[in-house]
């Protein structure tokens, strides 16, 4: 075999570096961390009643996106993203900077926008009531379809979007399929940078739950949370999630470039795992969970979790099953807090991760079941589970750097 | 023997498997044999009611009947169709296990209206709020819509039905989508994570709404009669792009493993570029400089120069905007060779395949490598003086090509590129 000797860097450390949240909770790391030691809950069980959602906590949309021309041809996930987006690269200290940013690579997990209700609701009541030519639909289309919606509708156009406003302009990958979609994201965004084809990353995600044709989708599988709120554990007798809003980005880099320039970690990013495990029969999920828990890289029997498990069943009940052959670590559902905020759940599991560790302890239980138990110590390593409510397992490892 | 891994010391990537499908027919054969021929696949569209619109035609894909229509069902059969001929031709793994993992790029998936007409009928009354169709959506009646309505589904469908291994990725650049789709297996295999990758685009999107959104963004030609004349890149009276329905599927392995199994190697991914442009939602930046340095971040990949490409697959999509701005790309990089360089657009015959266009396109490149004859761009009768490029007017070429550059840019400040050749360099 011939042997090629070439300057190949890698296999890199990688580091989260920049972390951004807006949320149900508030904006930013100091009004989210706050909320979790208040375990705050926001909900709203009355404008979508008898679904609950979790309204996004107002932000001054300005001082991330401040043309309010790139606000106005957003709809509201793009602009929650964005702001994230923003966020997070305040937090890394690279916002502004040109040449970071212009290689910096991006992968975002995302949905689609929302649609024009009025417009559905005025079409199909018009057709209920018959009579309509042929041409009924396009016409009411061609005339009341905002021309600039489809932009905000459009999956790839949330990267779009941090592009035009940040700057961001290496690379730009959206990914789509729900929650393992944000797992696929920093699962591959963490090989490019370990394999040192990439030195730094923007990865994440944005939902606005506040969404009627959302609901819409979820419950053709009847998996919204109705009537009344309870702590995620707490679900077996009602299943379901309540739909979240919001953005969760992180920075990551390669150790070398982010000490190169001076930043400081909130932690180590050390593995990222993706499976697809066929749900025909029961146990399935349980056990992807398991091998998927096997590879990781633990140290001790320490470990917390944070889990991003939705509510549905039988996913919920099999990572539950999953997590009590592990007893005596803290678990924390952020579905309880943060309602199911979809693509941005794995994200948020993550920034609160890294977040924890740098902050030196793990945030409260908020659990009346009794699952989630407290941790005094601080945590050196913890796992953020991703299971999908329909399809996908994830898990990854975020450590303390030593 | 030839080194397995490239000049910056990665494993080379080879393409051992192939499938398309466009308005023009199934499979490479058909499809080869209509577009060297010069034949246009757009037609007027009668699978829904044209009253009222700008545009009427448009690349569909009738030939593969879905009733009632989504186009999330006719991407996943078309992904289906095209992802079978490729996994044939390679003759790898077994049925039902493919030995590595799945990307597919496939347009952002949505209920659509023929479901929403129907979620409305049950209701069962005249006057209703869109509460009320909330209401309708619950208690079983409609679970098969939730499965078929996510995000993920298509690509679901496709890692159980060949058995592709961890999670199948699901992605969108929106016009550059099948690009990024080879990319993402050419790098995995490059990481060493994978010996293959199953790399899939499909694109099943002309229905009422996906046709007027892009209508109301003044993308589409309105050059409806004869329609098979209304894709016009490169021309100066082009107007627009044309919509249209197509899949391409590679088996990418790395040449080790292909060599190691004795498989038939149909040609090297050699370099993929991609590069954001963050000027506009839609249009690209006046310089050019995302498109030059998205060519020239290819090249380098590829460990080539401008002088080894001797053919490009153009974007060419028939926008005003579009053709202006690949040329100013083009010319930058390639000098005074752009205008020598025979560059041709696959879409002025099967339309702008939009999500599957890039892995549409990857695969006609592919074919030309293998014929060694260039298809054409028709409907090219007034050169536009502002584009001085071969573009290989309206039939098709016998030429040497050794490598080929494929072009992809789209909405959102995607670009990608890919380079192809005939033998690892």
């Amino acid at each position: 075999m011939t042997e090629i000797k070439v300057a190949r860097r890698g296999p890199a450390e990688v580091w989260i570096t920049g972390i951004g949240l807006a949320t149900s909770l508030g904006e930013g790391l100091d009004a989210n961390w706050q909320g979790l030691q208040d375990r705050r809950v926001n909900v709203d069980e009355t404008n979508f009643a008898p679904y609950i959602v979790h309204p996004f906590a107002p932000v001054n949309f300005d001082t991330q996106i401040p043309k309010k021309g790139d606000q106005r041809q957003m709809e509201a996930w793009q602009r929650i993203g964005t702001y994230a987006a923003g966020l997070a690269l305040d937090s890394a200290g690279v916002k502004g900077n040109k040449e970071i940013l212009s290689r910096m690579d991006m992968i975002v997990a995302a949905g689609g926008g929302e649609r024009d209700l009025a417009v559905d609701e005025a079409i199909l009541t018009a057709q209920a009531k018959g009579n309509v030519p042929p041409g009924f639909l396009n016409e009411r289309l061609m005339n009341d379809l905002r021309p600039t919606l489809f932009l905000a509708q459009l999956s790839n156009l949330l990267a779009g979007n941090i592009a035009i406003v940040h700057g961001v302009t290496g690379t730009s990958r959206t990914f789509m399929g729900e929650e393992t979609a944000a797992v696929d994201a920093a699962r591959i965004a963490l090989a490019r940078i370990v394999d040192g084809e990439s030195d730094i990353a923007l990865i994440g995600g944005a939902q606005n739950g506040e969404r009627k044709d959302l609901l819409v989708l979820y419950e053709f599988g009847d998996f919204n949370l109705k009537n009344k709120f309870a702590p995620l554990w707490a679900r077996s007798e009602h299943p379901g999630f309540a739909l979240g809003s919001a953005g969760a980005f992180l920075v990551i880099e390669s150790k070398a470039h982010a000490e190169a320039r001076g930043a400081k970690p909130f932690a180590r990013l050390t593995q990222v795992l993706g499976d697809h495990a066929p749900r025909k029969q029961p146990g399935q999920i349980t056990r992807s969970l398991e091998a998927l828990w096997n590879k990781l890289k633990l140290t001790g029997d320490t470990a917390a979790v944070i889990t991003g498990a939705t509510g549905a069943e039988p996913a919920t009940a099999e990572e539950h099953a999953f997590l009590a052959s592990h007893p005596g670590r803290a678990i924390r559902a952020t579905g309880t807090m943060f309602g199911h905020t979809m693509e941005a759940q794995f994200p948020i599991g993550l920034a609160l991760a890294a977040l924890s560790i740098s902050r030196g302890e793990l945030f409260p239980a908020n659990d009346s079941s009794g699952f989630e138990i407290e941790m005094s110590a601080p945590p050196s390593q913890i796992v953020v589970i991703g299971t999908g409510h329909w399809r996908g397992e994830g898990m990854a490892l975020v450590e303390a750097i030593s | 023997m030839a080194a397995p891994r490239d000049k910056l010391g990665r494993p080379i990537v080879v393409v051992t498997g192939m499938g398309v499908a466009t308005s023009l027919g199934a499979g490479k054969s058909d499809n080869w044999k209509k577009l060297t021929a010069g034949e246009s696949g757009i037609r007027t569209i009668t699978r829904f009611p044209i009253d009222g619109l700008k545009t009427t035609m448009a690349g569909t894909i009738d030939f593969v009947p879905i009733e009632p229509f989504s186009s999330t069902d006719l991407s996943e059969r078309l992904a289906d169709l095209v992802a079978e001929e490729a996994i044939a031709q390679a003759g790898i793994g077994s049925a039902g296990n493919f030995p590595g993992p799945l990307f597919l790029a496939n347009a952002p998936i949505e209920l659509e209206w023929p479901q929403r007409d129907e979620l409305a009928r049950t209701i069962g009354k005249a006057e209703f709020k869109y509460d009320d169709l909330l209401t309708a959506s619950g208690g079983g009646r409609f679970v098969p819509w939730h499965r078929r309505f996510l995000f993920g589904s298509i690509s679901d469908h496709l890692a159980e039905r060949f058995g592709t291994k961890g999670s199948p990725i699901s992605l969108s650049t929106a016009c550059a989508s099948g690009a990024t789709a080879i990319q993402l297996g050419v790098e995995a295999i490059r990481r060493g994570e994978t010996d293959a990758a199953l790399c899939v685009a499909t694109e099943g999107s002309v229905n009422p709404e996906a046709l007027i959104r892009f209508s109301l963004l003044s993308a589409l030609s309105t050059q409806n009669t004869p329609p098979q004349a209304a894709s016009k890149p490169f021309s100066k009276n082009r107007d627009g792009f044309v919509m249209a329905e197509g899949a391409g599927a590679l088996v990418l392995e790395s040449y080790e493993g292909a060599t190691a199994r004795g498989a038939k190697i149909l040609g090297v991914l050699a370099g993929c570029g991609e590069l954001t442009d963050s000027f506009h939602r839609t249009r690209s930046s006046p310089d050019g400089k995302p498109i030059i340095g998205c060519v020239r971040k290819a090249l380098a990949d590829a460990g080539m120069t401008p002088e080894q490409i001797d053919h490009i697959n153009a974007h060419g999509t028939a926008t005003p905007e579009n053709d202006k701005m690949e040329y100013l790309g083009i010319s930058t990089v390639f000098g005074e060779r752009a205008k020598e360089i025979p560059i041709s657009s696959n879409k002025s015959m099967v339309g702008h395949t939009i999500s599957a266009a890039g892995a549409v396109e990857a695969v006609f490149s592919l074919l030309t490598l293998e014929h060694q004859r260039i298809p054409p761009t028709i409907n090219y009768e007034i050169p536009d003086p502002a584009i001085p490029f071969d573009v290989v007017p309206n039939k098709a070429r016998d030429a040497k090509v050794t490598a080929v550059m494929s072009n992809s840019f789209g909405f959102g400040g995607q670009n990608a590129s890919l380079i192809l050749t005939r033998e690892p360099a």
